[in-house]
């Protein structure tokens, strides 16, 4: 008996003898969702060959060089796979400059916003007082706002219009989620005894905030980036559908959909349309079951493996 | 339980306030004013000035200010720089539209959302979970425009029984039935396509609420009194899950401010979402600045609205 409850109480093949780093969460938790993992795949083949082909194999001046006699070309006419829109422009090659112009817009304003938003977030949250109260009612403020609206009349204000300006207005506007969340995150964790010892022991608060409090909830950063990475893509093409995106001269996966608020298009025309509404709808499917699996992993309640 | 009501209401002042002066300097930098519209080849320039200075558009801009927001107040926001006629007078006509839409949009929000989130809770793991989950995973990745689109092809072109623009139609009469009825018609698929995208919070939130009440104890009490399952889900469990539901109202309106414009757009429906793009695009600045005060404070009301509907429904956020 007593060699049975010794053998319960230190088990032999005990290989686990610190508890799991994060990546090996993250992996258990992708090798059970199996729909994460193919999202993760798909997207990560899609980029790939998105931003080399469209460096590589497409010259943008030539795909949207007007060209009269092949306007709307059907897919496999005239050499085009994706057949052509209403200027004689090849779709195909429309698909993947827009797309990788959307991917590049998108992650420009994730980045801006995420630096703008966590600095903010952990600044608010770890000194608190005085400076929360001010950014919190900034962000109160920004919250009440109908963004949308204001980011197009500020897209029709703008003088030098360009895809820059564009990152740049709807940074400017978004960074308040991120620091929303970033600083209740902050709020909790500097209330904890290991925050407290550090500053017993003297440590700078720079350094506090940026090597203790930062990588603590580094798992809520990463879904959070992903998740806003979805947003900016569907916010980004939704503005380029009406109109208050990029240039119109710009390929977009935004402006190939509006193509079909002509009736003619949407009714006959469908290879304008429906591949770009397609990418756009499977891409965020993807990043969404990626974010999903991403919080998953940061939540252990959640878990599945 | 008033006491919370009103202080949320004296907090709203000031963001109004805040809001009303942001638009204004926003609208001070849009390009021409009330007499751009005017200009032909025949008027003398110093006509137009002296206009100008008895409109006070010359006085220091704390002046104008005060001037919009007493009139805004009283509901004059001026004139379309497009129609010529009083701002309240197009907005109205089209207010009235939008609101009918997100009536019926939130009711069916509501109407889809509650059954499939109970239901989700309830079956967990099986086949109609999973689908509902599925679901409500692809309503929240679509884009509004392109769910919208894709209907008005299936619905409007492919089979064609929805009616593809406009709010009713041009033979109809007003005052008949046949004209209530056509306005029915043009509204459905444009709030169908609208519930179906929000539902998604709601069917998480009321899935996650039944499963974690099956572990309860009172669930416990019940069935070991004998209460039948279902009286239990439709008695306790789903009274419980449904209040903070309530709440939500206020998001929902706030969401179908932004869908609007998506939708109204891609329907052609004569709303107060399309008529800011139109406006847009024909540079209708008093319209233009008139609505974004207006979505504005819709926005600030629906919060309110969760804040009250909040405190009624659970004792424990009312004033401290």
């Amino acid at each position: 008996m007593e060699q049975q409850t010794e053998l319960a109480i230190m088990p032999e093949n005990n290989n686990s003898s610190s508890p799991p780093t994060g990546m090996q969460v993250i992996f258990r938790e992708f090798k059970k969702d199996k729909l994460a993992i193919g999202s993760l795949i798909f997207l990560i083949t899609l980029f790939v060959s998105i931003f080399l082909s469209s460096y590589l194999l497409v010259d943008q001046d030539e795909v949207m060089k007007v060209t009269l006699s092949s306007i709307y070309a059907e897919p496999g006419e005239q050499g085009f796979i994706l057949g052509a829109d209403h200027a004689g422009r090849d779709v195909l090659g429309q698909l993947l400059i827009g797309a990788r112009n959307s991917f590049e817009i998108a992650i420009a304003i994730t980045v801006i916003t995420a630096i703008i938003g966590i600095a903010i977030g952990l600044i608010t949250g770890y000194f608190g007082g005085f400076i929360d109260n001010f950014f919190m009612r900034i962000i109160d403020f920004f919250m009440t706002l109908p963004t949308l609206m204001i980011i197009i009349v500020f897209v029709t204000i703008v003088p030098k219009y360009n895809e820059w300006t564009f990152v740049l207005i709807l940074s400017l506007f978004y960074w308040v989620g991120t620091a929303r969340l970033i600083r209740s995150k902050a709020l909790t964790e500097s209330r904890r005894d290991y925050i407290n010892a550090s500053k017993t022991m003297g440590t700078s608060n720079i350094v506090i905030i940026f090597r203790e409090i930062m990588p603590n909830i580094s798992s809520l950063i990463i879904v959070e980036l992903t998740l806003s990475f979805a947003g900016n893509i569907g916010i980004e093409t939704g503005l380029s559908f009406l109109g208050f995106g990029l240039p119109p001269d710009t390929p977009s996966l935004g402006t190939l959909v509006a193509y079909a608020m002509n009736p003619i298009v949407l009714s006959s025309k469908w290879w304008i349309w429906v591949p770009a509404s397609l990418l756009i709808l499977v891409v965020m499917l993807a990043i969404n079951y990626v974010g999903q699996a991403l919080r998953r992993s940061a939540d252990a309640k959640q878990r599945l493996g | 339980m008033w006491k919370t009501v009103l202080r949320r209401f004296l907090v709203m002042i000031p963001q109004l306030f805040i809001l009303s002066l942001l638009i204004f300097i926003m609208a001070k930098q849009m390009p021409g004013d009330p007499f751009t519209g005017l200009i032909t080849p025949e008027t003398d320039p110093a006509r137009i000035e002296e206009l100008r200075e008895m409109a006070g558009l010359n006085d220091p801009w704390y002046i104008q200010y005060y001037n919009w927001i007493t009139n805004a107040l009283q509901g004059d926001f001026g004139k379309s720089y497009v129609f010529k006629v009083p701002v309240a007078e197009i907005i109205g006509e089209r207010a009235l539209n939008t609101f009918w839409l997100s009536l019926l949009s939130v009711f069916l929000v509501y109407l889809i959302a509650i059954p499939l989130g109970v239901l989700a809770g309830r079956y967990q793991n099986s086949l109609l979970d999973k689908s509902i989950v599925l679901y409500s995973y692809i309503s929240y990745a679509i884009p509004t425009f392109v769910l919208a689109l894709v209907f008005v092809f299936a619905f409007g072109f492919s089979i064609p029984i929805f009616p593809t623009s406009g709010t009713v139609d041009v033979n109809a009469v007003p005052g008949t039935f046949g004209y209530f009825l056509s306005k029915v018609y043009h509204i459905l698929l444009p709030a169908i396509t609208y519930a179906l995208l929000g539902t998604t919070a709601i069917i998480q939130y009321l899935r996650s609420e039944v499963i974690d009440a099956q572990t309860q104890d009172y669930v416990r009490t019940a069935r070991s009194k004998g209460i039948p399952i279902k009286k239990v889900y439709t008695k306790h469990i789903f009274r419980n899950s449904l209040l903070p539901i309530a709440a939500f109202i206020g998001f929902t309106i706030t969401g179908l401010l932004v869908g609007s414009i998506f939708i109204e757009t891609v329907f052609g429906y004569h709303g107060m979402g399309q008529l800011f793009i139109s406006s847009i695009t024909s540079r209708d600045y008093s319209v233009i600045t008139a609505l974004v005060l207006l979505f504005g404070f819709l926005t600030l009301l629906g919060g309110l609205l969760s804040d009250i509907i909040m405190s009624i429904v659970d004792p424990r956020i009312r004033i401290e």
